[in-house]
């Protein structure tokens, strides 16, 4: 009996359609970023972004609603390119990061909507609030790495009003959204 | 009243000199807990620091121009009635309140320089910043100048009450003396 079982199992794989593939996303190489910006008064854009953050995600081809991500976000590596104002974003009026030192990103869905383009639901968590979000999502390329390596790319936006997460403090009333950008390439696993 | 430290008075120098230290810190304490509280729509959301910053940096020059008046000055002997370890104590305190006011401003300046910006005074000039980029520094500083902001109000506090007592309950001419009598 158990030499039949190899056989199989093994036509059994290969009868299978084929299998999601698994990324992780490519922070050590820094070919991922998670910018955000927001209104300045109502007059420009503030720009800034999370230097520290990790994660993985599943694509198929073949079935892209099966997708999936996951991401955590240390809100503590806030950097705005001024320290002043980092310390500031660190606090109790901002990200409180003292409290809660993690914000995570789970998917619970994905839309293809073809061209390469797609939406992304999921659970944002951000300074102890969890709430949806929508993410649009739009594949930028995938293939294989000079370097023996498979590697696949996605750019996404989003935007959320700040007070949804808690943080109520006043900015001004051009000021109360903020725009994210979330890039990152995975390396197949 | 003579400018000039001897063994029984302090001079006019000193006296103005610990006078305007000890009134500039408890200003500088409160602004800066005042300021930190404000809405982005305060106008002087942007003044308070600025003042601050500038005020500290001017204070900092302050204390030191103290420190060197004090050791280049005869230092006026302990009134007699003081006990041996009312003397240990009060250097002891003396000592500390020096060096807290040092730490208070050095965490201050390496708050505003973490980034490697340089640090306005009065819009007039500015002070290069030195160490930067350590991993969190602005945030530790911040905790570092808080803490230490307070221990030092705190310490002067409790050397305030002291020389009260010595006024009021020893009527000695401990604080008399620090008004150059």
């Amino acid at each position: 009996m158990k030499k039949y079982i190899l056989p199989l199992l093994f036509g059994l794989a290969v009868a299978l359609p084929a299998q999601a593939e698994d990324y992780v996303i490519d922070t050590d190489g820094a070919h991922a970023y998670i910018h955000f910006k927001i209104k300045h008064l109502g007059y420009s854009w503030l720009s800034g972004r999370f230097n520290e953050f990790s994660g993985d995600f599943s694509y198929d081809d073949k079935n892209p609603t099966a997708s999936r991500i996951k991401v955590a976000i240390n809100p503590g590596s806030i950097d705005s390119n001024h320290a002043e104002r980092d310390k500031h974003l660190r606090g109790k009026d901002f990200l409180n990061v003292g409290k809660f030192p993690e914000a995570t990103f789970v998917s619970t869905g994905y839309q293809d909507l073809g061209n390469g383009q797609g939406r992304l639901s999921g659970d944002l968590t951000l300074r102890g609030v969890t709430k949806p979000i929508t993410i649009d999502v739009e594949q930028i390329g995938h293939g294989p790495d000079p370097w023996g390596g498979y590697r696949r790319g996605f750019h996404g936006t989003t935007e959320f009003k700040l007070a949804d997460f808690g943080i109520d403090y006043d900015l001004g009333p051009a000021s109360r959204t903020v725009i994210m950008e979330l890039s990152v390439e995975g390396v197949r696993k | 009243m003579q400018l000039r430290d001897d063994a029984h008075r302090y001079g006019a120098v000193s006296v103005a000199l610990h006078w305007v230290v000890a009134l500039v810190v408890f200003a500088l304490f409160g602004l800066g807990l005042w300021m930190t509280s404000l809405t982005y729509y305060d106008p002087w959301y942007r003044l308070g620091p600025w003042w601050h910053k500038s005020i500290g940096v001017v204070l900092f020059a302050v204390v030191l121009l103290r420190l060197g008046w004090r050791l280049w000055s005869v230092h006026p002997h302990p009134l007699p009635n003081h006990r041996p370890w009312e003397r240990v104590g009060a250097r002891l305190v003396h000592g500390l309140l020096y060096l807290l006011l040092l730490a208070v401003m050095v965490s201050g300046y390496l708050i505003s320089t973490a980034d490697g910006r340089a640090l306005g005074v009065f819009d007039l000039f500015a002070i290069p910043a030195t160490v930067t980029g350590l991993e969190n520094q602005e945030d530790v500083a911040g905790q570092v100048h808080l803490v230490l902001a307070s221990t030092l109000v705190g310490l002067a506090a409790l050397h305030a009450l002291a020389a009260l007592k010595h006024s009021l309950i020893d009527k000695d001419r401990t604080l008399a003396r620090m008004l150059g009598r």
